[in-house]
Parts: structure tokens; C-alpha cells; sequence
């Protein structure tokens, strides 16, 4: 039976960018779909009749939708090659926390560094470093979250990385100044080709991000 | 090996009792230590979850685990017996799929249309319903979410399951969950309220009847 592997994304988006990295960490060939988020394709519609958002992967016709269940999905169908999530129940339930972590916290405050102003952006960039902070302090002196290798809470944050620039720019801050630990394993995971193919360049995104304040009138 | 298994929890919140649910359905015994989620945190809640400051927690052999879907995922891959989650990788995915659904999208749509000001409800009740219908149809002729017996999905439900008519009947407001408007949802809380594992783990209806009616009375006092 063939293995089709789609995936259906939309490339600035950091949760498509956490299912690229994954399927690229197993060496998975999969054939990569770009939506137009303001013309979805019926594809789309159908394969996530709920959300109607990306990404979607599509595995022998069947769809997975919500990236970090589309990740441990990749993880345990492709278990033996590369796993992202460790065996010991009880790291794997630290790797979900973290994961779910970055899920509450790092795309809703970012979001707000770059859609606000005055004291709601101060407020949002406070709470991105102290969100940045604790993150460190889980990374500890590990090379990467998952230890010595790539692994889920790593694949979960990085896509948030090629967004940094973005949020620097409109938050008129620098993220380095106050965690380096957190930049350093950054440009670490990018040394990897299945990281670097799957993010996209930060200014480009800033370009996009800009594009994005302008339609919607944001200053 | 003699295990120690603790919760800390508050005996109104779904999230503790969801927590409680998957350790008797494994048949798990534990330690239950209440914890005053209104009043000061504890020192052992700052302690063992000092990241979100919040019930539920597992202590397994004194090693910490918060968030309740987390946790229970944690009680599945521990404790063998009786399953939680589906062995086949896209079953389990499409079980993850609909948890996080009742989470992220039913129970903050059912939260704001429970408290939402006169002017505001017709709208957060419409969507709150909207949610109800997409998770009534994920049932699909099942007994339960996870088919013959309670799984993730049901568990995670558990406030649509119990909570939510307690809430309808302290509020006067019965425009959420009907049998009229969604009549295999209403009987899979029938379903799950009468099993016995889930029995032994909701909170006395008395209690929680009387403190939602506490706070509709305080709400309706302050406007």
C-alpha cells in the first residue's frame, strides 16, 4: 500500500513548520500542498471540515489535523526511525507540558507584540521573556530540549524561532539581550538540514507580518 | 514495589475529577489531598507545579505531573488494565483530536454562554451550541466517545457530562444542553453519569447544585 504522505500548509505558519521538521527529522517523502488561506482549496475544507485551518496532513487518504497530535502521530506510525518522544512515561509527560507550554503561551503573547501597542504590547513582551525564561530553564544545559537529539518539545518551539525577528521588530526589543541560552540552542537546531529546510528566513516572515498589519490596519 | 500515587485536586473542578476517573478506571490507589483554589495556594501546590499554580497534580513516587489531559496520558502508559486510548495510532489521533476540541473550544464557549450579560447571551449561547452539535456528531452511534466503554474523549467531557445541567438548573437557563435540541449528547451524559467508575468519581450533586447556585446569586448582586 503506498505510504502517501500529504501535507496540506501554508508556509509563514509555525504549527505547518512543527509537521515539516518532524516528517523531515524521519526522512518521510511527502508531497507539500500550499494553501491560500483566503481561497482554501476543497481539499482543505474536506480533510478539516471543523477548523477549516492548516496544517493538515493526509496519511493514505486519512486526514490528521492539530500539529502536535499530527506530530506524535508521525512519531509512533514511523517509530523506529529518529523518535521525538522519549520512551520513560514520565519524561514523556514533561515533553507533553513543555509542548503544551509553548501551545499556551508562545503564539498567543507573540501574536500580541506585533498586533498591539503602548501598555498591552509591554505587557505581552513581559510575559514572552518570562515565558522565554522559564523555557531556558527547562532547556538547562542539555543541547536541545529532547537531550542529545532533536525531540518534541524542540520540533514544537523552533517554528517560533523564525518568527522572533518579526516580534523584535514591532516590539522594538532583542530577545538574545535577555535569553541567549534560548538563541544559542536556536542556531544549534538550525545546524540540522531538517530544520533549516523547514523554517522559512525571519525576514521574510517580517515581511509578511508587515503585509498582514497593513490589510488589517494594524499601525 | 510499594507505589505512592497523590493528587492534589478541588472537589468541584472537572479537571481534578477528570484526573480521578482515569486512576479508578485503572483501579489505581491514591492519596487525595484538597487543595483551597479560592482561598491561599498551599506551599505543596507552589512546589510541585510552580509553572501555572493550578490543580490538578499527580505525584507518582513524589514526581510531579500537572495539566489533566497530560496526566492521564501519563496514567495510560503507567498502569495497564483496562484502556483509556485506542492502540491504533490515527484512532488515538482522532481521540487527541476531539479532547482538545471539548477543551479549547466546548468548555470556553459553554463557560462564557453560562456567564455571559443579558445582551451578549443570544450569541455566546449560539455558539456554545454550534460547539455541542460538532461534538454530538463525533459520538456517530457510539455508547460512549471511546466506543463501549469510557475513554479520553468522555473523560475529558466530563463537564458537559455532569457540571453542565447542574449549572442549567442553578441558572434557570436550560437553552444549552436539552434532549430536545440534542438528544444522542443528552443521553451519553445518562450513559456516563450512571457508570460506576464515573460515579465514584463526580463530586455530590447537592454541593456542587448549591455553590453554582452561590454564584449566580453573587453574580446577579453585583450587576
Amino acid at each position: 500500500m503506498s505510504e502517501e504522505v500529504v501535507l496540506l500548509d501554508f508556509w509563514p505558519s509555525p504549527f505547518g513548520m512543527r509537521v515539516r521538521i518532524a516528517l523531515a527529522e524521519k526522512g518521510i517523502q511527502y508531497e507539500y500542498q500550499e494553501e491560500d488561506l483566503r481561497n482554501k482549496s476543497d481539499l482543505l475544507l474536506k480533510m478539516n471540515p471543523i477548523h477549516k485551518k492548516i496544517p493538515v496532513l493526509i496519511h493514505r487518504g486519512k486526514p490528521v489535523c492539530e500539529s502536535l497530535i499530527q506530530v506524535q502521530y508521525i512519531d509512533e506510525v514511523w517509530h523506529d526511525k529518529s523518535p521525538l518522544i522519549p520512551s520513560d512515561p514520565y519524561q514523556r509527560a514533561n515533553a507533553r507540558f513543555w509542548a503544551d507550554f509553548v501551545d499556551k503561551k508562545i503564539y498567543e503573547i507573540g501574536t500580541k507584540i506585533w498586533t498591539t501597542k503602548g501598555e498591552e504590547q509591554a505587557a505581552a513582551k513581559k510575559e514572552f521573556i518570562e515565558s522565554l525564561k522559564l523555557l531556558e530553564g527547562e532547556l538547562g544545559d542539555k543541547p536541545y530540549f529532547g537531550g542529545d537529539n532533536l525531540g518534541y518539545v524542540d520540533v514544537a518551539l523552533l517554528p517560533f524561532y523564525s518568527w522572533f525577528y518579526a516580534y523584535e521588530k514591532c516590539g522594538n526589543f532583542t530577545i538574545e539581550e535577555e535569553c541567549p541560552k534560548l538563541i544559542a540552542w536556536a542556531k544549534r537546531c538550525l545546524q540540522k538540514e531538517s530544520v533549516a529546510k523547514s523554517l522559512p528566513d525571519q525576514e521574510k516572515v517580517y515581511g509578511f507580518v508587515l503585509q498582514l498589519k497593513k490589510a488589517f490596519g494594524i499601525e | 514495589m510499594s507505589e505512592e500515587v497523590k493528587v492534589l485536586g478541588n472537589w468541584g473542578s472537572c479537571f481534578s475529577r477528570r484526573v480521578e476517573l482515569a486512576l479508578k478506571i485503572k483501579g489505581v490507589e491514591y492519596e487525595y489531598i484538597e487543595e483551597d483554589v479560592y482561598g491561599n495556594k498551599s506551599p505543596l501546590l507552589l512546589k510541585y507545579n510552580p509553572v501555572h499554580k493550578k490543580v490538578p497534580v499527580l505525584l507518582h513516587n513524589g514526581k510531579p505531573i500537572a495539566e489533566s489531559l497530560v496526566i492521564i496520558e501519563y496514567i495510560e502508559e503507567t498502569w495497564k488494565g483496562t484502556p483509556i486510548l485506542p492502540e491504533d495510532p490515527y484512532e488515538k489521533a482522532m481521540a487527541r483530536f476531539w479532547t482538545k476540541f471539548v477543551d479549547e473550544k466546548c468548555l470556553p464557549a459553554l463557560w462564557r454562554a453560562v456567564w455571559s450579560p443579558e445582551n451578549e447571551r443570544e450569541k455566546a449561547v449560539e455558539e456554545a451550541c454550534k460547539c455541542l452539535e460538532t461534538l454530538q456528531s463525533a459520538l456517530n452511534g457510539k455508547r460512549f466517545f471511546g466506543g463501549d466503554t469510557v475513554g479520553l474523549v468522555d473523560i475529558a467531557a466530563n463537564f458537559i457530562g455532569f457540571w453542565l445541567r447542574i449549572i442549567q438548573e442553578a441558572t434557570g437557563h436550560g437553552d444549552l444542553l436539552s434532549a430536545e435540541k440534542f438528544p444522542t449528547l443528552f443521553k451519553w451524559t445518562d450513559e456516563f453519569v450512571s457508570c460506576s467508575v464515573v460515579k465514584q468519581s463526580l463530586p455530590p450533586r447537592d454541593k456542587l447544585l448549591a455553590f453554582f447556585k452561590a454564584r449566580v446569586a453573587e453574580a446577579n448582586a453585583s450587576k
